[in-house]
């Protein structure tokens, strides 16, 4: 520290100046404190994989690209991956949109029951709603053989595979992105706009096409790149239903099992690539459109009043409401069937509890459970401690090295689980410390690695909106009461993070939960969980355990929302009854 | 709003109010410099306010004041211990921020408490001192309210209870006015003032309202890009500006040319010499130089009289106890004069005269 010109002491009683020292500095110094141990944690974890991924796929050099651009089935994979992507996209922007239009912009009976029941997809597993539609689906599914025998056909109407069957399932699950996205943008939406435009003489399509899409760019452009990154990543789907179809997900899965690790690296690396490609894309588009909304949102709806709309409407939402009830309803009546008694029939003939009560009392079935639980458990609590630290780094503190921190803790969101898979895989599967890499592969703690790995953009981004709506002064003011960093920490940060915490913290629990794509990577059959088992069990067709699991796992799912929501409640009401 | 007898809390604000020193004070950002070489001191129990347009550097000084900006250079002095390497949290300073920074997650009386809880007092004391420090700021009862359920102005006085409670040496405030409406500001800051002076506290105010500075405090320091301009009684900065920018930036003025000589100052506008009396700072030299002309200063003289310049209105604004006109003289030069003659209207042809002497005069 200088001073430009001598600066004299006003009174001479201290004499010697007091030892020159920057509360800046030691801010900083304690900024680094807390920066240093997760840094190295993300490099450990989220960098080292992914660079132990790419130098494998050049271990002998260009051998296994070439073989990889030589290989039919993995230019095929390729192709594929984009396009299913591309459509998967195309049809969720289908369904999504002029339902956030229906649901946002009219008013009509039934309009709460169906917004409510819009996003029932996106609360099944991604493994449950795959086995739903072979249920409903499939070649011996329910709505199968309804047709058949409607239609009196010799054979089954249609085949649950390929392309087609993939996409399907794309659209009926990831839709809700869709929806959700675009119904919040015009919900935020300040009608005054539309109102200006329809006042300046513009008819109702020209008021869609210039006014409201384009300030809906922005929600469009991130729920798409949603789908696209979910559905190149995607591996259930293609997994049960791609028939002969490959996918690069799958392809990574196969060259895995026959012990083609270059291959599979190289698989691994053009997947991680392509996705983080499409992000880069996506958010440049973005970007490029955003707009800050003048005044707040008020978005008001149109009654409807036509008679045509008042008598199709009702059919209409009924149809809809039941093929997304549909899903749900069916893996709760599998799991009730007796095992072997739904084969040729179109719904099972004799019901039961035993799939449950097995599920309790044979301790083989209680593994799964009891490793979906706690190693989400694990996972979960570390994402609390480290995201909580992270995210207030990034929010709160100015430092050197933020914008990587940033960019660390979205990684894990770019790349698709399969790939996170088989970089753990890649790096822990042997101990050389100088390289920080420790032997985990076959062991417990494998599987909490990667589900911690996954949860870390959930609580980070979460965490961080609770954080940005704190005023940063607040941090100020307490230090400036004399508080303490770690009192300052526990009664204003931490409250001021605790919506964000426990809302990521739940996400990050429910994707641990029913966590299926890097399990299958990664699982031993010690620490198998339950979505590795549902598959099992579909294996060995027993139809109804694998439906009473999949019940159990949205029930849990249900637990933990409950319970965050709980605990968010019960805090609200404490601080207001103080 | 003086009272007979002083509470044990007012006392012991009153007798730990320090002396705050300020030497050469300097903050880079870059190759911006947000404060240049910056020295003010205020005595014990004084109000100073700082202010300043936005972009000027106040801020950033009392957020090193507050010890959360770190200087490039200069010393902070607090009874003449240096304090600059001190964190926030050891400067016993208190600090009402702009938009309050009330902890939202707590009621009123934990907000107020915080302070002292931090300093691991017992939560009975905790309690009734806080309540004493809302009665202090005319919240009686507010202790168990929820900090949203606030009125701006409640806000304003829960900070300054937050403030105050734990007895600071300095008391820092920034812009705690400006989130107010105009009617409720104009209150507040009566009873800012008779709060502040009652407790005697040392105060450092920052605000970018003249008006707020002039009616709170006791003395104004007034910085420009950075650097201090000058520190005196609202009065002596509005009567005897040290330098053109301070002339221009307090109060409305016309800067107008003039030739000093002594202790008078010959104008030429309007097609007319005129010698004023000036109020002559001891650094300005004979010569060129530009004279003050204030509007209450000026005044319409009668149409034949010979000590005036002739005008023509040309603005008239209506503001209750006075009326404000723009003239413009026959050479071009406009000219604004506060009145209350009714009667005159845009277009009207005026004569103008000084009405108040000594003019300050500035260097040009």
């Amino acid at each position: 520290m200088t001073s430009r010109r001598a600066a004299p002491t006003p009174h001479t009683a201290t004499g010697v100046p007091a030892v020159v020292g920057d509360p800046r500095a030691w801010r900083g110094l304690g900024t680094w404190a807390l920066a240093f141990p997760v840094f190295l944690l993300l490099a450990w974890a989220v960098v080292l994989p992914n660079v132990t991924v790419i130098a494998g796929s050049f271990a002998s050099g260009l051998e296994h690209w070439r073989e990889f651009v030589n290989s039919p089935a993995d230019r095929e994979a390729l192709w594929s991956t984009l396009v299913i992507s591309f459509w998967s996209v195309f049809a969720a922007a289908a369904i999504g949109i002029p339902l956030a239009f229906l649901l946002t912009r009219f008013e009509f009976r039934g309009r709460r029951t169906l917004s409510a029941v819009a996003t029932l997809p996106a609360v099944l597993p991604p493994l449950v709603g795959v086995i739903a539609f072979l249920f409903l689906y499939g070649e011996t599914g329910l709505i199968t053989r309804v047709v058949q025998i409607v239609f009196r056909l010799e054979q089954p109407p249609w085949t649950l595979t390929g392309l087609g069957a993939i996409i399907f399932v794309h659209a009926y699950t990831m839709y809700v992105f869709v929806f959700l996205f675009v119904a919040a943008g015009l919900e935020r939406m300040d009608t005054s706009l539309d109102e200006a435009a329809s006042g300046l003489g513009a008819s109702r399509a020209r008021r869609l096409a210039r006014i409201t899409l384009p300030l809906l760019t922005p929600s469009i452009a991130g729920a798409m790149l949603l789908v696209f990154m979910n559905s190149l990543g995607s591996f259930s789907a293609p997994y049960i239903f791609g028939g002969g179809l490959r996918v690069l997900s799958t392809q990574i899965l196969s060259s895995k099992t026959i012990g083609a690790m270059g291959l599979a690296y190289v698989e691994t690396t053009v997947l991680a690539v392509s996705a983080v490609l499409a992000l880069i894309v996506f958010r440049w588009f973005e970007r490029r459109r955003r707009y800050v909304m003048p005044g707040k949102g008020r978005a008001s709806r149109v009654v409807v009043r036509s008679r045509v709309a008042r008598l199709a409407g009702p059919v209409l939402g009924v149809a809809l409401v039941t093929t997304l009830v549909l899903p749900h309803a069916m893996v709760v009546l599998i799991s009730f069937a007796r095992e072997g008694s739904w084969t040729t029939q179109i719904l099972p003939t004799s019901y039961t509890l035993d799939n449950f009560r097995r599920l309790a009392t044979d301790p083989q079935l209680w593994v799964p459970i009891r490793n979906s639980v706690s190693m989400a458990a694990i996972a979960t609590v570390a994402n609390i401690i480290v995201c909580f630290a992270a995210a207030y780094l990034i929010v709160l503190r100015s430092f050197r090295g933020r914008r990587l921190l940033e960019l660390l803790v979205a990684l894990p969101w770019a790349i698709p689980a399969t790939a996170i898979g088989i970089g753990l895989v890649a790096t822990f599967d042997r101990n050389d410390l100088a390289t920080g890499r420790v032997l985990l592969v076959g062991t417990f703690a494998i599987l909490p690695l990667a589900y911690f790995v996954r949860g870390i953009p959930l609580v980070v981004t979460a965490t961080e909106g609770s954080l940005k709506q704190m005023d940063p002064s607040l941090e100020d003011a307490a230090r400036g009461l004399g508080a303490s960093w770690w009192l300052t920490m526990r009664r204003v940060v931490l409250p001021a993070a605790r919506p964000g915490l426990v809302a990521g913290a739940m996400l990050a629990a429910v994707m641990a939960v029913g966590e299926f794509v890097a399990s299958i990577v990664l699982y031993t059959r010690a620490n198998r969980p339950i979505s590795i088992e549902i598959l099992a069990q579909l294996r060995d067709l027993s139809f109804g355990t694998a439906a009473a699991y999949s019940v159990l796992l949205i029930g849990l799912t249900l637990v933990i929302t409950l319970s965050a929501r709980w605990l968010e409640g019960r805090a609200t009401a404490g601080e207001h009854a103080a | 709003m003086e009272r007979e007898t002083e509470s044990p809390d007012e006392t012991a604000i009153r007798e730990r109010a320090g002396t705050l020193s300020l030497r050469g004070m300097t903050r880079r950002f870059g190759t911006h410099v947000a404060v240049d070489d910056l020295s003010l001191d205020i005595a014990p129990g004084e109000l100073m306010a700082l202010i300043g347009a936005s972009g000027s550097g106040k801020t950033t000084t009392l957020r090193m004041v507050a010890g959360y900006e770190s200087p490039d250079g200069g010393r902070i002095f607090l009874d003449g211990r240096d304090i600059t390497s001190l964190p926030p949290q050891r400067r016993d300073f208190g600090m009402v921020f702009q938009h309050y920074a009330l902890f939202p997650h707590m009621s009123v009386g934990e907000n107020v408490a915080f302070g002292l809880e931090a300093r691991g007092i017992r939560r009975a004391e905790r309690r009734s001192r806080a309540e004493r420090a809302l009665a202090n700021v005319g919240l009686e009862g507010a202790v168990k309210r929820q900090v949203q359920s606030l009125s701006g102005g409640e806000q304003q006085r829960v900070a300054l209870a937050r403030a105050l409670v734990i007895e600071p040496r300095v008391l820092l405030l920034d812009e705690p006015l400006s989130n107010l409406d105009p009617t409720l500001r104009r209150s507040t800051r009566e009873e800012l003032r008779a709060t502040l002076h009652r407790l005697g506290v040392t105060s450092l105010f920052v605000t970018h309202d003249q008006e707020d500075a002039f009616a709170v405090a006791d003395r104004v320091a007034v910085i420009r890009q950075g650097r201090l301009l000058q520190v005196g009684r609202a009065d002596e900065l509005y009567d005897r500006p040290a330098s053109r920018a301070v002339a221009e930036f307090i109060g409305h003025a016309t800067l107008v040319p003039g030739i000093l000589a002594g202790s008078e100052v010959t104008v030429a506008i309007g097609g007319r010499e005129w010698r004023l009396s000036a109020e002559r700072p001891p650094a300005v030299p004979d010569g060129n130089v530009m004279a003050v002309l204030r509007p209450d200063a000026l005044a319409f003289a009668s149409p034949d009289s010979p000590s005036g310049w002739q005008a023509e209105v040309t603005e008239r604004r209506f503001a209750g106890a006075l009326i404000a006109y723009h003239v413009k003289l026959s050479d071009g030069v406009h000219l604004e004069l506060y009145g209350t003659e009714r009667d005159v209207r845009v277009g009207d042809l005026v004569s103008v005269r000084v009405a108040r002497e000594p003019v300050a005069v500035v260097a040009p």
